[in-house]
């Protein structure tokens, strides 16, 4: 054949497989290169059956709205009512889930109390006690009980606002806290009783409590060293969120803490992020049935997280039944995480503004996830606090606005009935039925 | 001495009892009676008192104590001296799973035996028991020092950080990460601290000191069998 003729012959198209696409062949690469997983920071990046794919219904002739702007629509609510003699009153439904001091630097700490505190709700600690920055700055802190115990005792214990019991999180159900030696400064050392610089992975069960029988007891320690004042909350990853919260409150919690898949966490193993637990949005039908069936829902109140960002998500999971919902990723994009200014810097590091994940790695250009003291003074915490509060009162209204749409006075009195799901998955998640239809997937048997 | 029979008045009124006591008080002296396996008794002290609970105690006895001292006049259930910030716990007779876990200050003190995980994740505490310890104790151990008269169970010491293990019998096996090391003059020294503050009669020349090899400090995949 001659060469006029070969080049007349249409060819095939190289197409790349479905199932060995390019970020997998780069990760076999990177695995067979270096030998250890892929460490990261941050929730399931994959796509999941989400808030997106549930819309709320509106007032219509059977029920009509409230006036935007000249009927009130609450958004207070009280969390810790069951046992606790002080029970914590938010101004809004959203609270600032528990992040590290060492996954996050002293300054962000700051910056989020500040926030948290002028928007009037609750911030966290985390796997690393409890620092002056953030008890200082939050007029309400939640004090996380975790497994590794770094820094426990009493007296923060005492002058925490609620002790969360955490059990697990949403990135890593099952998994313990990781924190690798960069991140390890002498400061974050001290407070862990670690030597400086090594690499820290705590345990994923607590050390001196394993089952629900146990943990009831636990909690009855916890209440008697803070006198029965402190609502006691336990936090579970969106694991089996039925029996969870079933377990949490016969345990004795005050209040439950749900958090999906799309949570985010300062670090672990990629594959457990992206393949162990259950989305968000599958996790609370379930357990506000378990509350339902043991007649608790709203005595004990859940909060839920993994993936919140908008308004529109904290009405939905309000909605499906949670009293308030807990943000941690979104809370650091405010303070300025991933922000595109820092482009350049996020190329250096061989990723972009929107991806960057290597929180563990302790270069945040943005100053938020790093003990680096040149990094971290980009961070300015009354700057941060105030984009936070800005961002928490945008959703509130966000949230108000739907609730209103809806004939609700309060955005907790939003219901499931209020919403229609866009899929089958969805519909089956959240059990509100397909749009257009009467039918829910899989109804009345989780 | 103070009395208190807990059966009687309940654990509430007990610890709200002997939190309100401060450092000046002059009801220095207490004896509990009537514990029957009673959890959370004498949980989050902060006053420099003696405690002594006459009979055996369920799970978290002098959780977090900091200055108090306890005697458990019995056994003590999982989780005695659990994170103890400081004073000191006696148990006279042995103590359940978990003994000092996460402990980071004062001293221990249990004269019968330990079962499992003893002294796991502590952080600072000294632990002095006489008798035998169970399996995986000192797990993931930070600071602090765990002293064993008798006998040591399978993994002592696993995934150890900074805290030191002595024991004067046999170890089972030892966890991962965790080596034998030299006993030089300032642990001797040490040891013979520790006997004198728990009323112990030991020779600190018969122990062997145990450590963390350090290897597991950053993770090398070909360390990866050991995890």
């Amino acid at each position: 054949m001659d060469d006029a003729r070969k080049k007349a012959i249409p060819s095939t198209e190289p197409i790349k497989s479905a199932t060995f696409t390019d970020p997998i062949n780069a990760e076999i690469r990177r695995a067979a290169a270096t030998g250890i997983y892929d460490i990261r920071g941050g929730g399931a990046k994959r796509k999941l059956p989400h808030f997106d794919d549930l819309l709320f219904l509106g007032a219509s002739i059977s029920r009509y709205p409230l006036e935007g702007y000249r009927e009130k629509c609450a958004t207070n609510v009280t969390l810790g009512t069951r046992f606790a003699k002080t029970p914590i009153e938010l101004d809004i439904p959203i609270t600032i889930a528990g992040m590290s001091f060492g996954a996050l630097s002293g300054a962000a700490k700051e910056a989020l109390g500040r926030g948290a505190t002028m928007a009037g709700t609750s911030t966290t600690t985390g796997d690393g006690g409890m620092t002056e920055e953030e008890r200082g700055h939050s007029k309400l802190l939640v004090y996380q009980y975790l497994p590794s115990r770094y820094g426990m005792n009493p007296d923060d214990l005492r002058r925490a606002d609620a002790i969360e019991v955490v059990v697990g999180q949403g990135a890593k159900p099952g998994g313990g806290g990781m924190l690798l030696g960069q991140k390890i400064s002498d400061r974050v050392a001290g407070m862990r009783d670690l030597p400086a610089g090594i690499d820290q992975r705590s345990a994923c069960r607590h050390p001196d409590w394993t089952g629900p029988d146990d943990l009831e007891i636990k909690i009855l320690e916890l209440r008697e060293i803070t006198n029965w004042e402190k609502p006691i909350y336990v936090k579970i990853g969106g694991a089996r969120p039925y029996f969870d919260t079933t377990l949490a409150v016969k345990a004795g919690a005050d209040v439950v803490v749900i958090d999906g898949m799309q949570g985010g966490t300062a670090a672990t193993q990629d594959v457990f992020i992206e393949h162990v637990g259950q989305p968000t949005l599958a996790c609370i039908r379930p357990a506000v049935k378990a509350l339902q069936d043991l007649d608790m829902h709203r005595e004990v109140q859940l909060i839920v997280s993994g993936g919140i960002r908008t308004g529109a998500d904290v009405a939905k999971a309000l909605a499906l039944g949670a009293d308030a919902v807990s943000i941690g990723s979104a809370a650091l994009i405010a303070l300025g995480d991933n922000n595109p200014v820092w482009e350049e810097e996020y190329k250096k590091l061989g990723t972009t503004a929107g991806a960057y994940d290597d929180w563990h790695e302790g270069r945040d250009p943005a100053g938020i996830t790093t003990q680096d003291p040149e990094l971290m003074s980009r961070l300015d915490p009354i700057a941060g606090g105030r984009r936070l509060r800005n961002y928490l009162k945008v959703m509130t209204l966000e949230a108000q606005t739907i609730a209103r749409a809806c004939g609700k006075s309060h955005v907790n009195n939003l219901e499931p009935e209020d919403l229609c799901a866009l899929t089958i998955e969805a519909s089956a998640m959240a059990g509100v039925p397909l749009a257009g239809t009467n039918w829910i997937p899989g109804q009345g048997n989780f | 001495m103070q009395h208190f029979d807990l059966e009687a008045e309940g654990l509430r009124k007990l610890n709200q009892t002997l939190h309100a006591l401060g450092d000046d008080t002059n009801q220095k002296t207490w004896e509990v009676i009537n514990p029957r396996g009673s959890h959370a008794i004498a949980v989050g002290l902060d006053a420099p008192i003696e405690v002594t609970i006459k009979g055996s105690t369920g799970y978290y006895c002098g959780g977090m104590n900091k200055q108090a001292t306890i005697i458990v006049d019995g056994s003590a259930g999982p989780g005695v001296a659990e994170n103890m910030m400081s004073g000191k716990v006696v148990v006279e007779g042995d103590a359940s799973q978990y003994a000092g876990a996460t402990g980071r200050g004062g001293l221990l003190v249990i004269k019968g035996n330990a079962a499992s995980r003893c002294g796991i994740s502590m952080k600072g505490i000294n632990i002095v028991v006489q008798g035998n310890i169970g399996h995986m104790s000192a797990f993931m151990a930070q600071k602090g020092n765990l002293v064993v008269l008798g006998d040591a169970g399978e993994a002592l010491g696993d995934s150890l950080y900074e805290a030191q293990i002595f024991v004067r019998g046999s170890v089972k096996s030892l966890g991962a990460d965790c080596i034998e090391k030299e006993m030089r003059p300032e642990h001797l020294e040490l040891l013979t601290t520790l006997f004198a503050e728990a009323g112990v009669e030991a020779k600190p020349e018969e122990f062997k000191r145990y450590g963390s090899a350090r290897k597991l400090y950053h993770f090398d995949i070909d360390n990866a069998d050991s995890y």
